[in-house]
């Protein structure tokens, strides 16, 4: 399952990756690693993007972005 | 491994991946032993999430937020205008005084006292209270941790644009000076999206400009005498905020369409918890920053700049003085797009810096003309009201402040921070092309319409 | 980055974005650096400086980054600073409320250098959302000095200043306990190390290098070819690049 399917409130982990390059790196930066928790906090009113909590910040992510990122649920 | 293999991408991933996943989970351990959570932590951050990015209360809040603050702002700078307009008056009777005791000549009397003295003069009294409000103001809500919620609010807005959500960010540094707003843009790391917020960032009126709107709404749209003058023009000014972030919106996906074209690249915007400024100590220090910003600003270009327009209004070339020349030969383009000759003299004279060009308005008018009381908004409107201003000629005349070509400060910056004469010509040539363009069609629809 | 011998010290402070390093900047220079609650504040380098114990301390405010990788320009800015530029101590300002994305970064300047200090700011923010931060548990885990601040009142910065010029002065050795990598990957880094060495000589700290030659960073690879091939080794040129093609296997 993508993250970006994921509904406000939800925990999940990430498993993987599927951006390229600075993309990847830039995910990975951050904290998104094989393994980590993230729980979604709210769209914005737009509905996109989306607000995440990952490793104690808050990160806004569009679609897309979390279109690449492979969870699994808690 | 095969030759392919070794530089593509699959090559590299999981090696990549292998060294950041080390390095979090050594993070991880060393955070287990040295860190502890506990639980019952405040959460009023949410809470104010909860209302500030609502679907529902997310977008008034911040066009209410816009409008309180432009309404202090306008309402809060008359009396200390009026205070420091009345000080330079005096101060400049004063200086014709000693000139005329010293028995220097008529020309120096011109030159350094009504040209450079009162230019300078009337940018600081007109100029500095509406900067001096606004900015502080501004900083709080910075301080505050506000402006990355516009961010994400508007995020979706400046996709469908093909443009990059921190460009709500840039376009924030913009109010305070567009050179700044486009140094910020280096916070867009892809270069498309980075220029798009960069040929943009003009849009947003700086505050240079800001001082001019007001001006002019307040007396053709607010009525100055009227009661509540103050809140029609802050409706006026909130248009004219709202009018330049469409026109950036429209302008990015056009070019996200042809000269920028391309997919939009990553966005990752971390939100900050909200954090309460000290809000004295930010006041006093953005008072005074803005103040010495204005203060230098006006000493380095409106002082000379208001010398050479002096000039330029007392030297006669034929029969007229160099500036009606000027003004006359713009004369039916500008008044094609609701200007007059004069007004677009103003602007072009007043490419250095945005804060001259009222003043050299003024004292273009003034050669054939004389305006009793330096700075009073009252005078200022009659002034120009007997030069054939109308309703239309303020607001087309705001419009082409609000989007015209940068200042040269701004356009210098654009230069380096590009590194190109296309990109820097660009930025000079498509605002002014939006300006022309929406006060012809606005002039002419009025015409046709209202008659 | 030019600099008389012994007429100052160079402190570098680097960071997350948004965790204070400009607050922290003003804080012990006097200066004005803009600061505001967003990450991104900061886009070009700012120098100040400062005297502690009458010695003169130059110290230079760094973009905010999440990593030394140079994804963008400002993680460029500030990678440059803290390889090229040599600095005599780095600062790595932390969030308290976000350690182990704040650590990532900590590790990798760790492998750059072993002069780091962390600081660790924001603690009146942790404490509100009750998270505890032991620092010397943290000082020990890591193998460099930490300090906890508050920058907005002020709070821990002495104790940064005493840090900051006992490090530079070289009173205060560290001995940082670097990321241990999964053994393949180490052994790559053993083996892109040898080579380098034979390459570049011994200045350029070899470790983060290979790092980065394993992680295909070519540009930064060209960058040092270039200080290398101006100075000592000439028979080195373009070695490097054989080597950053090599590696991905
Ligand atoms: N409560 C609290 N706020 C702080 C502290 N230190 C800094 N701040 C605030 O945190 C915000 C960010 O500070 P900056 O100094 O601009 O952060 P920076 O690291 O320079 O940020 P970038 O330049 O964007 O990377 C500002 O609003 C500061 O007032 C602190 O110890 N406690
Ligand atoms: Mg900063």
């Amino acid at each position: 399952m993508k993250m970006d399917r994921l509904k406000p409130g939800a925990l999940a982990f990430v498993r993987g990756l599927d951006a390229t390059g600075v993309q990847r790196r830039r995910l990975l930066d951050i904290g998104l690693v094989k393994g980590t928790r993230i729980s979604v906090i709210r769209r914005s009113p737009l509905g996109d993007p989306v607000l995440y909590e990952i490793r104690g910040a808050m990160i806004a992510l569009r679609s897309e972005e979390a279109a690449l990122i492979e969870i699994g649920l808690e | 491994m095969d030759k392919e293999g070794l530089n593509s991408y699959q090559g590299e991933m999981p090696l990549k991946d292998k060294i950041v996943r080390s390095i979090y989970s050594q993070a991880e351990e060393t955070v287990g032993f040295a860190v502890r959570f506990e639980e019952g932590g405040s959460d009023w951050d949410r809470k104010l999430d909860d209302i500030l990015t609502s679907p529902v209360w997310g977008f008034p809040i911040m066009l209410l937020l816009l409008g309180i603050i432009l309404w202090i702002t306008i309402s809060g700078a008359n009396v200390p205008s009026d205070i420091l307009a009345d000080f330079f008056f005096e101060l400049e009777g004063k200086l014709t005084g000693y000139v005329m005791l010293l028995g220097l000549p008529a020309w120096f009397n011109g030159l350094f006292v009504v040209g450079a003295y009162r230019t300078l003069a009337w940018v600081v009294s007109v100029m500095l209270p509406p900067m001096a409000i606004f900015f502080p103001l501004f900083t709080l809500l910075e301080d505050l941790g506000y402006l990355p919620r516009v961010a994400f609010n508007l995020d979706r807005v400046f996709k469908a644009c093909g443009s990059h959500g921190k460009q709500a960010l840039t376009m924030c540094m913009g109010f305070g000076c567009n050179a700044a707003g486009v140094i910020s843009c280096r916070i867009i790391d892809s270069p498309r999206e980075r220029l798009i917020a960069i040929l943009t960032n003009n849009f947003t009126f700086c505050n240079g400009r800001f001082p001019t709107l007001i001006a002019l709404s307040l007396i053709f749209m607010g009525g100055l005498s009227k009661t509540g003058g103050e809140v029609r023009a802050t409706f006026v000014v909130v248009g004219m905020v709202l009018t330049g972030i469409i026109v950036t919106l429209l302008v990015s996906y056009v070019l996200s369409k042809t000269l920028l074209k391309g997919t939009p690249s990553s966005f990752i915007l971390e939100l900050p918890p909200y954090r309460l400024p000290r809000v004295g100590s930010v006041l006093v220090r953005s008072i005074l920053d803005r103040t010495i910003f204005v203060l230098t600003r006006a000493v380095l270009i409106a002082l000379p700049a208001g010398a050479v327009i002096w000039l330029m209004v007392n030297i006669n070339v034929g029969d007229k003085t160099l500036l009606s020349q000027g003004a006359e030969f713009l004369q039916p383009f500008a008044a094609l797009i609701g200007l007059d000759g004069y007004i677009l003299m103003a602007f072009i004279l007043g490419f250095p810096a945005n804060e001259i060009v009222l003043p050299i308005l003024i004292m273009a008018y003034m050669s054939w003309g004389e305006m009793s009381d330096l700075g009073s908004m009252q005078a200022m409107g009659e002034l120009f009201i007997e030069h054939g201003w109308t309703w239309t000629t303020a607001l087309c005349t705001m419009l082409f402040s609000m989007l015209h070509f940068p200042c040269g400060t701004t356009l210098y910056t654009i230069a380096k921070e590009t590194k190109s004469v296309k990109w820097t010509v660009l930025a000079f040539a498509l605002p002014t092309f939006v300006a022309i363009v929406v006060c012809f069609i606005v002039n002419q629809s009025i015409g046709l319409f209202w008659r | 980055m030019g600099r008389e011998a012994g007429d100052y010290h160079v402190i570098a402070l680097a960071g997350n974005p948004n965790t204070g390093k400009s607050t922290v900047f003003n804080a012990l220079t006097g200066l004005k650096q803009h600061t505001g609650n967003w990450p991104g504040k900061t886009v070009l380098l700012a120098e100040g400086s400062f005297i502690h114990h009458g010695a003169r301390y130059k110290l230079v405010d760094l973009p905010g980054t999440y990593s030394l990788i140079a994804n963008s320009g400002e993680e460029e800015v500030a990678r440059d600073f803290i390889y090229f530029g040599n600095p005599d101590a780095t600062v790595v300002v932390t969030d308290a409320t976000c350690l182990e994305r704040n650590l990532n970064l900590v590790y990798q300047i760790m492998e750059i250098t072993p002069r780091v200090v962390m600081c660790v700011n924001l603690m009146d923010e942790a404490r509100r959302k009750r998270i505890k931060v032991n620092k010397k548990v943290l000082a020990k885990r890591l193998g460099i000095p930490v300090v906890t601040t508050i920058a907005k009142s002020g709070e821990g910065l002495y104790e940064l200043k005493e840090i900051i010029s006992r490090m530079a002065t070289g009173r205060m050795k560290t001995q940082p306990c670097l990321v241990k990598y999964e053994p393949e990957v180490e052994a790559m880094i053993e083996c892109v190390t040898d080579d380098l060495r034979k390459v570049i000589g011994k200045d350029y700290c070899l470790r983060w290098l290979a790092l980065r030659v394993l992680d295909g960073d070519s540009e930064l690879i060209k960058r040092v070819e270039e200080r290398v091939s101006g100075r000592n080794c000439k028979h080195g040129q373009g070695r490097l690049k054989q080597l950053s093609r090599r590696d991905a296997t």
